[in-house]
Formats: structure tokens, C-alpha cells, sequence
């Protein structure tokens, strides 16, 4: 009897345990964060200081003019949002605008025909194209037709230097390559680093590698790698611009123990603003970033920058660019027209609005608008001038590697440039390595 | 109604209470691991056509030098920190279990690590081992400046020390618990027959934890052959390769590298190893391993 009831009241709990992991099962297929309401296109976007308060407040702004087609904007962490994008898209669960950094991740949605060609749309409103930097289409453009929308601000890379670690050793910033590995021993006596890097970020050390291969051969030598060409890795130049910075490792170039150091605690940067390195290759981002932890680092002037040195007998063009041109925001092709609707109009009239580019060019950053340097002002001005000079009067445009390569391809070379500033590898070997990776 | 009728409904009755886990576990178990053995047929970059290539992605995982080398580093973390928490683990466990005046405070201080996560405690470790601003530059001790994540060897021995540091707690509760289920008559015994603590310990103590090591050991091996998130935020398997094991391997082929077929082999592999490894161990045990040690059960 006692058995029985037991066994009885157990089914109990198993019927009433049922629906709850049915709906718990259920809940799995249905609508995810990328499926908007009805009526309404959604977009995701990234978090993080003072770049998500203004991609809010645009899209604010914009379901504020537009009653009738609202976007619904979801905000994800960088990494996190790098595998989830792609998960969403082939799942076809893909939010109505993609964000994305254009190049190799783009081509591969293009590839797959995922994502709209927006070439006409363009035709059709030429204002929104020629507002925007002319460098900012370059990621944006596969095989001629152009992809994505450019937004917010460019991102070069910047040799930064601390003005009075060179007053103090009495050297002026290299403006060549060969002043600058004649500068290595002269901080390294001084007890000072001559190079802060992180290098357990690994795209850290790949922005060194951007510029001597450009500075060296010019923009083909890479063009012909994102282009998958046999044994473009050999290039002569690339060769040339690997070897040079093992050489600048051997001469102790970069800070002790650098392969230990993550960009993602800003490190790096405080090494520059510390006084501890002379000089940091590094994004036009950590401006901001420096200037916020470094005290009166930045306020004082004690801050530098200068172009990339050229080299001697290169090829290239010392006025290249290098690093991220915009942002980029791609059209899902699984969209409803509806939805494609609401968000050629945001293309159109939310993004870059003057609300938009005074909230960029407060916060330091340089928005992809011609004609913008008239809004600088303040303290920030010399800088955002600098920046906005090496985007609109650069030659040509360098996209960061590991956004230019499709994704695979990325990650192996990242691995290579890591062995490659360890030592571990010769120049040549890492050529070998990656002609060997198939890049499409 | 006879003894044996009685037990065998108990049994039939308490089927029944298994039967919701055994749902979940189909659900979110078997089912996936069916899912990856099929998309390890397959070529998918995983946002286009999934197209089924048959061994191709076998072959080519089984012949590359990478995986060698990631199963290679597993097994010497798996190693290394056996070696290391194994008998430390023993020893804390030992020391909880008897009667000392500061032992429920030094006690709640061992048990720390075990509240935070693996994340939580990469990033601490990752702080404190900066070479510029972690704890041996800013308290001016030479010994801890070191390339502790930028030199291969040097990078695996953080590994093993922070998986220890972070697990030794844990394995330490499961000896304190064993410990403390060996009868106390046994001890008297010895205490008669003239045993010091030391003969003790050897000869009562270690013996009558052989069970618990089994299990413990267990853990250990398949804890090893799937550590990924401290590994992936502490180093992300550099400097170049050195800390690159299975589980973070597969991750990074499959999410990063957006090879979701040869991925899944690696998932199966890790799978197939982590339960042959964990039967032999059980098997060390001999066959009475997983019976009950309670006089009269």
C-alpha cells in the first residue's frame, strides 16, 4: 500500500514536471533577441563607454521622428557579440541591421547572401556618400559594390610618444626607420622602455606589421594576401618588414616581459603615460582612455604622436593609413521589406545626424563627416585634427589585418605573428606558415 | 509477501524518478552530442550551406600536428596537476578533519577559491602576474617579475599552479569528509598497539582514502580534459601554442576560425578520451570501487 503511493505521488511529480521542461524546451525555438515585433526593425549594437550612449541616444532619436517604424536596438559586449552575430545570421535569426567591421567578415557574409547590396541605394542618395570620408568605403566594398553603411569615427593607428622622456634623454621622435632603431639604445641606457606593447593581445604586435609592410612595399603587398594570390606571404617587402621587427625584438625594442602584457587591462598605456616607455603603437582609441587614467598626462601635453616613420628605400607611401576606417552597418537579407524599410531610413536620416556628430566629436573621436575639423575645439582639438588629417589625406588606407582576412585565416595568422615576435620563427618560416593557410 | 517482491517494486517505483532527468539529459546530452557527430561529417563555416564531406574532416584532424600537441598539453596539465593537488589536497583534508583551535577559520580562508569563478580568478591572476604592475613590481620583489605568461614553461606552471590553487579546495572537502568516516576504533587500536601519527597516517589513514582518491582522481582527469575558461581568458592558449589544450583547441577552431566540422571531431575526441581515462581510473580501484563502504549496507 505504502509502495504504491509512493510510486503514485512520484508520476505526480513527473506530470507536473512535464510541461515546465516542455515550455523550457519550447522556449529555445522561439523568437530570440533578433527577431523584432511586427513593424519593427531591430539592430544590435556594441556596448561600452562613451561609444554605447551615443548609439543609443541615435536610436532615441530616431524612433522619437519615426512614430510609425521603430528599431529596436540590442547592446552586446565585443567578443561576446563576435560569435553570436555569426550564430544569428546562420541561423537565420539575424537582427534586421548587422553591425559588422567590414572586410573578411563581411565577404563572407556577401558570400553567402546574407546581407544586402546597397550600391544602388547609394546611387540614389548620393548625399549620404559624400558626407562620408571617401577611405570609409574601401571595408565596405566586395568586388565593386558596396555593402555596408560607414558610421560613427575613424580609428587609426598612432605612434604615440611621451614628450618628456624625450626631453629628458634629449632625442626628437623618429621620423625614419632607422632614427628610430638608433633611439632603442638610447632609452634602453636611460632605463626607460623605447616600445610599450601588449603582446598577449597578439593584435597588438600585428599593427607593427601593418605599417612596415606597407612603408616597405606599398599597399599591393597586402592587397595581394587579402586577395588570396600564392605565396603573397614572400613578397620580397613582406619579408623585408618581417625581419625588421625581429629586429627591433633583438635590439629589446619593445618593454621586458611584453608577451605577458594584455591590452585589455590598458597596460600598456599606462606604461606611456607612467613614464616608464617612450613610445606605443597604438589605436586612436587609447587617446581617450589615456586621458581619462593618466592624470595629467594628456591635459599637460605631455602626450606626442606622429605618423608611422617611413623607410628608407621603401615603397610606400608614408601618408598610408592604418587601422579602422568606420564602423560599418550591413543589411540583413532575411529582413521583411518592412523592416529593410525602417532601416534605410536610419540609414538615411539617423545615423551621422549634427546631433550625432557633436555627441562623437565631444567625446574626442573623429566622426567619418568631410568637413568636420570646423567642430573641433577645446583641448582635444590638436589631436582630433591630427587624426582627421591622416584620414582624409591619406593616399590609401591600410584595413586592419585581422578584419580584413576572413575569419579562419585571421586567427592563424595571429598566432604566427606571436610566434614570430617570440622569436620562435624566422621570417621566412612565418611566410611559409601562412602561404600554406588558404585565405578563402 | 516476501522480502525480494518488495525490493524489486521499490526499484520499479524509484525508475520513475529517474525518468525527468533522463529527459533533460536526452534533451541537452544526447541530443547535441548526436548533433556534433553528424556536423563532424560535414564542411560548415557556420553561417552557410552545411555540406557532408564524409572523413575528410577526420583525416585531416587525425593527421595534423596540432592536435597532437594539444592532446599533449592536456594530458601534462592533466599530470602536472594531479602531481600537485593530489597530496596537497590530502594534507589540508587530513588537517581540517581533526580538532585544532583555529581550524574552522583557517578552514573558511581554504575554502575561498572555491567561491569564485574560474573567469573572476583568471583576471585576478592575470593582474597580479603583470610584469609592470602585478604583485612583484609593486611590492619590489625580483623572484615574482617574471614573463610568467610570455615564456612557454613558465606559462603551463601558471596554469597548473592557478588550477590547483583554484581546485585544491575542493578535493580537500571531499578528503576532510572521508576522513572523518574512517572509524575512530581503528585509531585506538593503533594508539595501543604504540603507532605515532606519522605510522598513522601511512597506515590507516592513506589506505582508507584509497576510494576517495579514485574518485577525486576522477575529477581531476575529466576536469583537465575539458579546462577551457581559465585557460581561454589567463592566456588564450600562448605564447604561440604552449597552453593550447583540447577543449580551448576545439573553441577556437570552431568560433574563431569558424571550422565547426573539424571542431566537432575535436569535441568527440575529448569526449571518447575524457570517459576511456576516467574508466581506467575507476578500474584502479578494482571492481568493488563503487560499492558502498557502510558496514551493513
Amino acid at each position: 500500500m505504502d509502495q504504491k503511493r509512493v510510486s503514485r505521488r512520484s508520476f505526480l511529480a513527473l506530470a507536473m514536471a512535464a510541461p515546465i521542461g516542455a515550455s523550457a524546451l519550447a522556449a529555445c525555438g522561439t523568437s530570440g533577441p533578433g527577431q523584432a515585433r511586427a513593424g519593427e526593425a531591430s539592430i544590435w549594437y556594441l556596448t561600452g563607454a562613451p561609444q554605447e550612449g551615443l548609439r543609443k541616444a541615435s536610436v532615441d532619436a530616431f524612433n522619437a521622428a519615426h512614430p510609425d517604424g521603430q528599431l529596436a536596438a540590442t547592446f552586446f559586449e565585443n567578443d561576446a557579440y563576435k560569435t553570436r552575430i555569426r550564430t544569428a545570421v546562420g541561423a537565420n535569426q539575424a537582427p534586421t541591421i548587422i553591425w559588422t567591421w567590414g572586410g573578411g567578415g563581411l565577404r563572407d557574409y556577401v558570400r553567402n547572401g546574407q546581407v544586402d547590396d546597397l550600391t544602388d541605394w547609394f546611387a540614389q542618395n548620393p548625399d549620404v556618400k559624400s558626407k562620408r570620408f571617401e577611405t570609409s568605403f574601401g571595408a565596405a566594398t566586395i568586388d565593386g559594390k558596396i555593402y555596408a553603411v560607414p558610421c560613427e569615427q575613424v580609428s587609426p593607428i598612432v605612434m604615440f610618444y611621451n614628450r618628456q622622456l624625450f626631453e629628458q634623454v634629449g632625442a626628437q621622435p623618429p621620423t625614419t626607420w632607422s632614427e628610430l632603431m638608433a633611439l632603442v639604445p638610447v632609452f634602453n641606457n636611460a632605463g626607460i622602455a623605447p616600445f610599450s606593447l601588449a603582446g598577449q593581445s597578439r593584435w597588438t604586435n600585428m599593427m607593427w606589421l601593418e605599417f612596415l609592410f606597407d612603408r616597405q612595399g606599398g599597399p599591393e603587398v597586402f592587397d595581394a594576401i587579402a586577395a588570396g594570390e600564392p605565396n603573397a606571404w614572400s613578397h620580397p617587402a613582406a619579408i623585408a618588414g618581417l625581419t625588421k621587427v625581429q629586429d627591433l625584438v633583438r635590439a629589446n625594442g619593445f618593454v621586458n616581459g611584453f608577451q605577458s602584457i594584455a591590452a585589455d587591462a590598458n597596460a600598456d598605456q599606462a606604461l606611456l603615460h607612467q613614464g616608464r616607455a617612450a613610445m606605443m603603437l597604438h589605436g586612436a582609441w587609447t587617446y581617450g582612455s589615456m586621458k581619462e587614467e593618466g592624470g595629467d598626462f594628456v591635459p599637460s601635453g605631455k602626450l606626442g604622436w606622429i605618423p608611422f616613420p617611413a623607410i628608407e628605400g621603401g615603397a610606400g607611401d608614408p601618408s598610408t593609413g592604418v587601422g579602422n576606417p568606420a564602423s560599418f552597418l550591413a543589411l540583413s537579407s532575411q529582413a521583411s521589406e518592412e523592416q529593410k524599410a525602417i532601416a534605410r531610413e536610419y540609414f538615411k536620416s539617423g545615423l551621422l545626424t549634427d546631433a550625432d556628430i557633436d555627441g562623437w566629436v565631444a567625446s574626442g573621436a573623429v566622426p567619418i563627416v568631410n568637413g568636420v575639423d570646423s567642430k573641433f575645439s577645446g583641448p582635444d582639438a590638436p589631436f582630433q585634427q591630427f587624426v582627421y588629417d591622416s584620414a582624409t589625406q591619406a593616399s590609401s588606407w591600410v584595413h586592419s589585418w585581422d578584419q580584413a582576412l576572413l575569419p579562419g585565416p585571421a586567427d592563424e595568422m595571429l598566432r604566427n605573428i606571436e610566434q614570430l615576435f617570440s622569436l620562435s620563427i624566422t621570417p621566412e618560416q612565418f611566410a611559409a606558415n601562412m602561404n600554406a593557410v588558404p585565405s578563402s | 509477501m516476501t522480502g525480494g517482491s518488495v525490493s524489486a517494486r521499490q526499484h520499479g517505483s524509484l525508475t520513475w524518478l529517474v525518468l525527468p532527468a533522463l529527459v533533460f539529459f536526452t534533451a541537452f546530452g544526447l541530443v547535441p552530442l548526436v548533433g556534433v557527430l553528424l556536423l563532424s561529417f560535414t564542411s560548415w563555416n557556420g553561417i552557410g550551406e552545411i555540406t557532408p564531406i564524409g572523413f575528410e574532416n577526420w583525416a585531416a584532424v587525425l593527421s595534423d600536428p596540432g592536435l597532437v600537441h594539444s592532446l599533449g598539453v592536456t594530458f601534462l596539465i592533466m599530470a602536472l596537476s594531479w602531481l600537485v593537488q593530489t597530496p596537497l589536497s590530502i594534507l589540508v583534508g587530513v588537517f581540517i578533519s581533526g580538532q585544532h583551535r583555529y581550524r574552522a577559520v583557517l578552514a573558511v580562508l581554504f575554502f575561498t577559491p572555491l567561491l569564485l569563478s574560474s573567469a573572476a580568478i583568471a583576471i585576478t591572476y592575470k593582474a597580479l602576474l603583470d610584469p609592470n604592475f602585478g604583485l612583484g613590481a609593486s611590492l619590489g620583489i625580483p623572484f615574482l617579475v617574471q614573463n610568467w605568461l610570455g615564456d612557454p614553461v613558465l606559462a603551463i606552471a601558471t596554469v597548473v599552479f592557478v588550477v590547483s590553487w583554484q581546485f585544491i579546495p575542493f578535493h580537500s572537502l571531499i578528503y576532510q569528509g572521508a576522513v572523518r568516516q574512517i572509524p575512530a576504533s581503528l585509531y585506538e587500536a593503533s594508539r595501543i598497539d604504540g603507532a605515532g601519527r606519522i605510522r598513522q597516517f601511512f597506515s590507516i589513514t592513506l589506505p582508507q582514502l584509497k576510494y576517495t582518491m579514485i574518485t577525486s582522481s576522477t575529477m581531476i582527469v575529466a576536469g583537465s580534459m575539458t579546462l577551457f575558461d581559465l585557460i581561454f581568458v589567463l592566456t588564450l592558449g600562448g605564447p604561440s601554442d604552449a597552453t593550447r589544450v583540447l577543449a580551448l583547441d576545439m573553441y577556437l577552431r570552431g568560433f574563431r576560425g569558424n571550422m565547426m566540422g573539424p571542431a566537432s571531431v575535436i569535441a568527440l575526441i575529448i569526449v571518447v578520451v575524457a570517459v576511456l581515462l576516467a574508466m581506467g581510473v575507476q578500474r584502479l580501484g578494482g571492481k568493488d570501487a563503487s560499492e558502498s563502504r557502510l558496514e551493513g549496507a
